[in-house]
């Protein structure tokens, strides 16, 4: 009975409500929309950073974090292999490589890069490598002279698909070593800088280049899952990977411990978001309650009259109070819609950033951010918007139990 | 002047209402104050710590070598050219320097590094680098053989102050140079690729080790104000000596730093235009509700012969009233809490880390400027006036007679 009398009083100024409405229609949708755009955007990071070689969970030499260098190395990935597999959750994929510093030489320059050994079908779904090349082709088992090269690098260079260079890294005796390879082909990456750094090569011809054997400095782990917010488990399954791993010497990280200042910005940024919500809320809080006092004040007579007629103030507060939460959660009941139609519909397929390529590549950002809702995001906009808002409401619902028959009555 | 009279006195007929718009104005222009300072802050920060760090406000460099640099592409006759443009208004320094990749190796341990010539005596005054040593000490004039290598390069090598590095690298005319040099200095910037693949060593030292033969890569300018850049980097184009060279500014160089900032200034500004909106149709009601309420005046006042449009004027001049109040109260609230955290900065939390590889410090100080300082009262305003235009302009239909029974 109530919510049906506070549902008319809503409507008794159409205009009056309309106005209120429109101003937290377009507040909370902004809050929804624009987290989940920005969500999107630290997905791509997060995505970007794990697909440059970094993998969810990596099995390592404790030391070659800081020191990469071959000695740092797996000896005997097979039975580290086997030890783990059990414990990995089913469409787990898994990479070994070596990766080293190196250097890479035409005849007229050198340039410092990484040299990465894979195994090319091993990466496919792991990273960008797995992806199809741009130029060229991807090196295969049958060709142990041939080298895969960023797009950017190859342009640095000033070289072309089919030339010849000479890679030179340290053996586990503190020898350089040297090799020539032909570039068979080139990759692209969302980030330029990636695409002048690693170099790739097949893991078996650099391990014979480098007089290592099995060895590989990492083994890594791929998930089928991935988003920041979707990695519970996670570091419940890198304890159980060091627990059994725990006598070889190795260790196992996952991502956040290896991208720690992403990680510590992802820590953060939900505060950035409540922040957000919190200042938008404010903007629109002074308007519920303007719309509110003036819906009590003009009813002033009519509150009287139901003092007079013995209602308690308590239960007059209670009936404002229901008109502010109506008020509310129509509000974002409209909002919500209107944002999942943004979202889906006219964001879905991304925005496009192409234009500030270089700027998002600074940040190791995508060019397209598409918009990523998240559950959290989602509730904490309407959370914030609905405690705050019926907070703010007691004011003039308290102001409205207060009128008293007398004051009421002279009031005209 | 009656009308301005009245418009003042027809705000305060209703306290309540009315502060309640002027704060809602004041919290959002004081907001606007505070963030753009915060934001232009930010930005300085940003591009300070790159022009000081590596590319410098201005740089002089032979055609191509941006964009692939080689040992070949040298400035050939740079001391001519450094004195004409260290002479030129609104230059504060400018240095040579000249680079070239080679294999750094220590005791076990090699790598490649990119080896940088520089003049020492300069380089204190222009670089943030001399000021970022941990351990040992920056390079001086009359060092001969000495280097000084960011943190992780000297991690990765295993090298520390007073060990030696052997290094091995190409000429400018193709020859091998190699070279011994002991660790003055280990410095780190925070930014990680920088602190992995750079060393510094004394201008003369690597212009005989890389037989450089006179020549340089490039003459780095600072001017004494950001906004000095694009007219020094024309008065240099115009100088017979720079033929043949391309100057550079820094946007130039780092085109990727003033992308971002364009992207995070567009950003802020649709979520700022965003929140006034919300603001405008927050504080729409008053002004609807303070026409409304006095239908009835307005008929009595038209009855009499006031024309309809110094009633709109008289309600418009009211609306104006309170916006200018709310405001110049935020402008000056905002100041105040700007110039509040610009003393004391804010501190970045665990994202700090993340900062630091793009040179920005841990804390921030915003920076109040004329431009932070309007940008965002303007924007309140135009749309303010527009929320206050569409309410007052239903007087001009208002009929006498209607609006007396109403």
């Amino acid at each position: 009975m109530d919510l049906v009398i506070a549902w008319r009083n809503l409507w008794r100024n159409p205009r009056r409500t309309l106005i209120i409405l429109t101003a937290m229609v377009i507040g909370i949708t902004s809050m929804v929309v624009l987290s989940a755009l920005s969500r999107g955007m630290i997905d791509g990071m997060v995505d970007n950073a794990i697909n440059n070689l970094v993998g969810h969970i990596r099995i390592q030499d404790p030391e070659y974090r800081v020191d990469p260098s071959i000695i740092r190395r797996i000896t005997h990935p097979q039975q580290l292999l086997a030890d783990i597999t059990p414990l990995l959750p089913p469409g787990a994929d898994i990479a070994r490589r070596i990766k080293v510093d190196g250097m890479l030489g035409t005849s007229r320059e050198h340039v410092g890069v990484i040299i990465v050994g894979i195994i090319p079908e091993n990466e496919t779904g792991i990273s960008f490598i797995g992806r199809p090349v741009h130029q060229g082709r991807m090196i295969n088992p049958d060709e142990s002279g041939d080298l895969i090269i960023g797009q950017a690098l190859l342009e640095r260079i000033g070289a072309r698909v089919g030339r010849k260079v000479v890679l030179v890294s340290q053996n586990q005796e503190w020898e350089n070593v040297s090799r020539s390879f032909r570039i068979r082909g080139t990759y692209r990456t969302e980030l330029a800088q990636t695409e002048k750094v690693y170099v790739f090569v097949l893991l078996p011809v650099l391990q014979e280049m480098l007089g290592v054997g099995e060895g590989v400095t990492e083994i890594t782990v791929h998930l089928e899952q991935g988003k920041s917010g979707k990695d519970d488990g996670l570091a419940e399954l890198v304890s159980a990977l060091n627990t059994k791993i725990r006598d070889s010497g190795y260790i196992a990280e996952n991502w956040r411990q290896m991208l720690p200042a992403i990680s510590a910005y992802l820590e953060m940024y939900n505060g950035y978001m409540l922040i957000w919500f919190i200042v938008v809320f404010i903007a629109m809080g002074f308007g519920i309650v303007n719309t509110m006092l003036m819906a009590v004040y003009e009813r002033m007579r009519e509150f009287g009259l139901q003092r007079a007629i013995g209602m308690r103030s308590s239960r007059i507060v209670r009936m404002v109070m229901v008109e502010i939460l109506l008020l509310l959660l129509f509000g974002s009941l409209v909002a919500n819609g209107f944002s999942l139609f943004l979202i889906k519909i006219v964001f879905g397929s991304g925005i496009d950033l192409s234009l500030f390529a270089e700027g998002t590549e600074m940040w190791g950002m995508s060019r397209v951010i598409v918009p990523a809702l998240s559950l959290w995001d989602l509730y904490t906009a309407n959370g914030v918007v609905l405690v705050l808002g019926l907070l703010v409401g007691l004011y003039p619902a308290v102001r409205a139990g207060r009128f008293t028959p007398v004051e009421a009555m002279r009031h005209l | 002047m009656g009308d301005y009279l009245l418009a003042w006195r027809n705000i305060w007929r209703n306290p309540r209402r009315s502060v309640l718009t002027i704060l809602a104005i004041v919290f959002a222009s004081g907001l606007l104050v505070f963030m753009l300072s915060f934001q232009f802050g930010a930005y300085e920060d940003m591009i300070d710590s790159s022009v000081r760090l590596s590319t410098g406000h201005l740089q002089i460099q032979a055609k191509g070598y941006q964009n692939r640099p080689e040992m070949h592409k040298v400035i050939k006759n740079p001391d001519r050219l450094l004195g004409k443009v260290a002479a030129l208004d609104g230059v504060d320094a400018v240095t040579v320097r000249s680079e070239a990749f080679a294999l750094a190796a220590g005791a076990r341990r090699s790598r490649g590094i990119m080896v940088s010539g520089v003049r020492p005596d300069v380089e204190r005054r222009i670089s943030s680098l001399p000021g970022q040593i941990r351990k040992g000490r920056y390079l001086r004039d009359g060092d001969v053989n000495v280097a000084v290598i960011g943190a992780l390069g000297a991690e990765r090598l295993q090298i520390d102050i007073g060990d030696e590095c052997t290094l091995i690298g190409q000429g400018r005319d193709g020859s091998v140079a190699a070279t011994v040099v002991r660790i003055a200095g280990i410095f780190k910037t925070g930014i990680d690729e920088f602190d992995r693949t750079t060393m510094q060593i004394p201008l003369s030292d690597f212009n005989s080790i890389f037989s450089m033969e006179g020549g340089a890569h490039r003459i780095v300018i600072t001017t004494k104000a950001l906004a000095d850049d694009r007219p020094v980097a024309a008065a240099v184009r115009m100088m017979g000596e720079a033929s043949g060279l391309t100057v550079l500014t820094w946007d130039e160089m780092t085109p990727g730093l003033r992308q971002s900032i364009e992207l995070d200034l567009i950003g802020g500004i649709i979520m700022y235009v965003i929140l006034v909106i919300v603001v405008a149709f927050s504080i729409l009601n008053t002004f609807f509700m303070a026409i409304f309420e006095r239908t009835r005046e307005f008929g009595v006042l038209m009855a009499i012969g006031t024309k309809p449009f110094r009633l709109v004027k008289i309600m418009l001049l009211e609306s104006l009233a309170m916006t200018c109040v709310g405001l110049l109260t935020g402008m000056i609230l905002g100041t105040a809490v700007t110039l509040l955290f610009s003393y004391y900065g804010i501190g970045m939390g665990e994202s700090s880390e993340l900062m630091a590889q793009y040179g920005i410090a841990d804390r921030l100080y915003p920076r109040l400027s004329p431009l932070s300082i309007i940008i965002g009262p303007a924007i309140i305003s135009v749309v303010t006036f527009i929320t206050a235009l569409i309410p007052a302009l239903k007087i001009v239909h208002m009929r006498p007679v209607a609006a007396l029974r109403g």
